[in-house]
């Protein structure tokens, strides 16, 4: 009889081909869609209604400019309170780090009904300033998200290098902008890519508080609603390839994006 | 002054988090239907919430979809890193951007893709739950993967080679010797697959069956047209979820301070430098 070795590499296949199966097989198959029409004929008219139309390209701006105003006010906003539980001292930081990390793991449809119920009682109306309402119930979904990462590049800031920079004479504002701010890049760069690519891509916040703009994500969810597979197929793909680049300009943001949101357990 | 001004900026930015769950589960405890006005004292948004079936079952169905998907990705995840450790380079390289794939993806993006392989072109009835499972699990199972890799680099790989010398059989040592040092991964693969898995919307909405309904999904449909009675035993459901999430972080707390909460902040500092 044959002995079959059992081997650790072994162990790999079973991952592999579910990896295969549910992970690259969707992505040909959206390709496949996206290049081709309702009866299977290959054609590039999908792509080029896309860049032709004008409401789909106004919905792609508007969502870089919703995800990029969300992103900087998660960061103007998490910044302070990532330095200071960091930086200053408290004794009991992580405590209190938990306290902004902990709103998290509420379900984000829960906490945006009451997000909702609150923005209701101060405006009356929430479909009359739909931009606002957007970046405020963002930024209060990816806080969290945006708190974390910089809490924990900030956390591991080499101290001397502050002393030393002050010790050669740079003021508060020269250490804080030149030495601080850019030895927290990772983490800055791990927040954004956290808080942008959601917030240009989840069109459940938008519906749930009354907006009526469209995202890329509704584009999706649209289309998938009156089953075009051809052209929801073309938005994800145009959606997965913008971010693609992100990622890459980003580089190693990803991994510290997961490695994020495993620490937090 | 400094300090004045940085602690109101915490209690600021806590306040903003804080506010709308505190006063919703205030409002909770009242029989009131809108916010602003108060009435009187009632349980009523609870006992709804718990006695109502369609909202009960939502909610167990949430739940086992949660630990059943969780406990496939870790068993996947893990299954998956201790293989692609011991991989050539190349393969575990193909692996990793595989697995990358669902991580930084969009939630949309994934749900409408697997939607498209699982039920348009395989044709599996959203009924069989199937495609559910599998496209949660694909939600999870990277993140499995991702908590295990860690813990398997900071392992002392001699122990499984001992364990070989001394007679045991590769399986034995995998199970004896590897998985005993890798399990906080599994387990914090396991628990952040949960609240993933929990959270979720986009997956759920576009694979589940028209019947079924996790929180996330029951929740957005009830705000577009909410009968009030359904609506304000969400305020319940949402309070309920704030105090088991608190009561979590703080039992997590406790078990964790000590003697083995330093050993984990060193191994969270091993694993950033690498």
């Amino acid at each position: 009889m044959m002995n079959i070795r059992f081997s650790r590499k072994q162990l790999c296949i079973p991952y592999a081909l579910f990896l295969i199966c549910f992970v690259v097989l969707p992505l040909a198959v959206i390709v496949y869609y996206a290049f081709t029409d309702g009866s299977g004929r290959f054609t590039l008219e999908n792509l080029l209604s896309f860049f032709s139309n004008g409401n789909t390209i106004g919905t792609l701006c508007y969502s870089l400019v919703i995800a990029a105003v969300v992103t900087a006010v998660c960061l103007l906003v998490a910044y302070p309170v990532a330095y200071v539980l960091a930086r200053s001292g408290l004794k009991r930081g992580p405590v209190i780090l938990m306290l902004f990390i902990l709103p998290m793991w509420i379900n984000f449809t829960l906490r945006v009904t009451a997000l909702k119920e609150i923005l209701t009682v101060l405006e009356g109306n929430l479909s009359l300033h739909p931009f606002l309402n957007t970046v405020i119930a963002m930024t209060y979904d990816y806080l969290p998200f945006m708190i974390l990462p910089l809490y924990t590049t900030l956390l591991q800031l080499d101290e001397s290098l502050l002393e030393a920079a002050s010790d050669l004479g740079a003021g508060p504002a020269a250490v804080f902008f030149r030495v601080t701010l850019p030895l927290s890049m990772p983490g800055i760069v791990s927040g954004i890519t956290m808080t942008f690519l959601p917030a240009m891509t989840n069109y459940v916040i938008l519906d749930m508080i009354y907006n009526s703009t469209y995202i890329m994500g509704s584009l999706i969810g649209s289309y998938f609603n009156i089953y075009d597979w051809n052209n929801g197929s073309m938005i994800s793909l145009i959606l997965f390839a913008v971010i693609c680049i992100v990622t890459l300009i980003t580089g190693r943001g990803d991994r510290n994006n997961a490695e994020n949101r495993g620490a937090i357990l | 002054m400094k300090k004045i001004i940085s602690y109101s900026w915490l209690a600021i930015v806590a306040l903003f988090m804080y506010v709308p769950v505190l006063i919703l589960a205030f409002y909770s405890f009242t029989d009131s239907t809108t916010i602003g006005t108060v009435r009187e004292f009632s349980l009523r948004n609870y006992v709804t919430l718990f006695t109502t079936e369609e909202l009960r079952d939502m909610i167990v169905g949430t739940l086992l979809l949660a630990i059943g998907a969780a406990l496939i990705a870790s068993v996947l995840g893990t299954v998956g890193a201790i293989g692609a450790f011991y991989s050539r380079q190349g393969v575990r390289a193909a692996v990793e951007t595989a697995n990358q794939v669902p991580v930084v993806n969009a939630d949309v993006v994934t749900a409408f893709s697997i939607c498209i392989l699982l039920i348009v072109v395989f044709g599996i009835e959203k009924n069989t739950f199937i495609p559910l499972v599998i496209g949660h699990v694909v939600l999870c199972a990277p993140f499995v993967y991702l908590a295990v890799m860690p813990r398997l680099r900071q392992m002392d790989s001699g122990l499984y080679e001992a364990a070989l010398d001394l007679g045991a059989t590769p399986f034995q040592a995998l199970y004896k010797i590897v998985i005993p040092q890798i399990i906080p991964g599994i387990i914090s693969g396991f628990m952040l697959s949960v609240t993933l898995s929990l959270d979720d919307y986009f997956i759920s909405t576009y694979t589940k069956p028209a019947t079924f309904d996790t929180i996330s999904t029951y929740v957005v449909n009830a705000t577009r047209g909410a009968q009030t009675e359904i609506k304000t035993a969400l305020w319940a459901l949402s309070t309920v979820i704030f105090l088991v999430v608190i009561l979590v972080v703080v039992l997590m707390n406790v078990a964790s301070s000590g003697p083995a909460k330093r050993q984990e902040v060193n191994a969270y500092d091993s694993r950033e430098k690498d």
